[in-house]
C-alpha cells in the first residue's frame, strides 16, 4: 500500500463521509458545508487520476459557483438557528430499504461484469486536445452540443431573470408617489397662507 | 480485488455517492437540501465518465467532453432551480415541499 492509494482512499473516505453529513444532518448551514468538502473531495479524486483540467473546472463551478449560491440562498430563505423537522420514521425507513436494494443490485452488477481495456495508445488529456475537440467539426468533434449548451446557459440566465423578478412591484411605488405629491400641495398652500397673513398683519401694524 | 485503487474502487465511490444523492432526494422535504441530494447525484455521473475515460477508452476524451457538458447543465439547472426556490419563499413564506401542495393542481 503505496502513497497513492493511501490519498486515494483519505479523499473517497471524505468524499462519502461527507456526503452523509450532508444528507442527514439537521442544520441546514451544516449541510452545505459538507457539501462543500464533498465536491472538494471529488475533485481531489480528479487530480489524483491526472484530469486537472476537469478538476480546476470541478473547483471553479462547483465549489466557487454552486455551492456560494446554495449558501446565499439559504441565508436568504433560513431562519437562522432553526432545525430542519424530524422527518417520519417510516419515510426514513422506507428510503433507506430502497437505496440499499439499488446499491446492492448496483454493485453486484458492476463486479460481476469483467470491463474490457482498449489496446488503442492513450492520447493526452491536456487542454489543448479537449479544447481542440470541443470546436472540432469531424466526427469526433463536439461543435453542435457546444453551441447548444451556450444557448442553454443563455436561455437559464434569461429565465433566472425572469422567475426571479418582482411581478408586481409598480403598484405600491406609484401609490407613494401620489402620496408625496399630495403631502407637498398640501403643505404649500398653507405655508403661502401663513406668510400673506403675516404680510396682513405686518400691514395694519 | 486488488488493493491497488482501480476502475472497481472508482465505481464502487460513484455508487455510493450516488445512492447517498438518492436517500438524501427521498427523505429531504427542504427544496434547497433536495438540490444539494441532486448536485451529489452529478457528482457521482461525473466520476464514472472520469473513471471509463481513464481506465477503459484511454484513447478518445469522450468521457471528458460529457463531464465537462454535465458540468455546464449542472451550473445553469442549479441558477434556475434557485430562482424558483426564492420565487417561492416570497409567495409561501417556505420552502418546504409540502406547504407547496396547490402547485399540484
Amino acid at each position: 500500500m503505496n502513497g497513492s492509494s493511501i490519498i486515494f482512499y483519505l479523499l473517497a473516505a471524505m468524499t462519502i463521509g461527507c456526503g452523509v453529513i450532508a444528507v442527514s444532518t439537521r442544520q441546514i448551514f451544516r449541510a452545505a458545508i459538507s457539501l462543500l468538502f464533498s465536491l472538494v473531495g471529488v475533485a481531489g479524486i480528479y487530480f489524483w487520476m491526472d484530469y486537472q483540467f476537469i478538476a480546476a473546472v470541478q473547483i471553479v463551478v462547483y465549489v466557487g459557483g454552486i455551492v456560494v449560491l446554495i449558501i446565499f440562498s439559504i441565508f436568504l430563505t433560513q431562519q437562522s438557528g432553526d432545525k430542519l423537522p424530524i422527518q417520519k420514521l417510516g419515510r426514513k425507513l422506507f428510503a433507506l430499504l430502497a437505496v440499499f436494494c439499488g446499491f446492492a443490485l448496483t454493485i453486484v452488477q458492476v463486479f460481476q461484469h469483467t470491463f474490457t481495456k482498449t489496446t488503442a495508445a492513450p492520447v493526452g488529456v491536456t487542454v489543448r486536445n479537449i479544447g481542440e475537440e470541443l470546436i472540432a467539426l469531424d466526427k469526433n468533434g463536439y461543435a453542435l452540443p457546444f453551441e447548444v449548451v451556450s444557448m442553454l446557459l443563455l436561455a437559464a440566465l434569461i429565465g433566472c431573470i425572469v422567475i426571479a423578478m418582482r411581478t408586481t412591484p409598480e403598484q405600491p411605488h406609484e401609490e407613494k408617489e401620489i402620496k408625496r405629491r399630495e403631502e407637498i400641495k398640501v403643505i404649500i398652500p398653507k405655508e403661502d397662507k401663513v406668510l400673506i397673513i403675516q404680510e396682513e398683519t405686518g400691514g395694519t401694524e | 480485488m486488488n488493493i491497488e485503487p482501480g476502475l472497481y474502487h472508482l465505481l464502487f465511490v460513484s455508487t455510493t455517492l450516488f445512492f447517498i444523492g438518492v436517500y438524501g432526494f427521498l427523505t429531504r422535504r427542504n427544496l434547497i437540501t433536495m438540490l444539494m441530494s441532486i448536485e451529489l447525484i452529478l457528482n457521482s455521473v461525473n466520476i464514472n465518465f472520469i473513471a471509463f475515460n481513464k481506465y477503459l477508452w484511454a484513447n478518445r476524451l469522450d468521457g471528458v467532453m460529457f463531464t465537462v457538458f454535465v458540468i455546464a447543465i449542472a451550473a445553469a439547472e442549479a441558477a434556475v432551480a434557485i430562482a424558483i426556490i426564492i420565487n417561492l419563499y416570497r409567495s409561501h413564506l417556505s420552502i418546504d415541499v409540502e406547504k407547496a401542495e396547490e402547485m399540484k393542481y
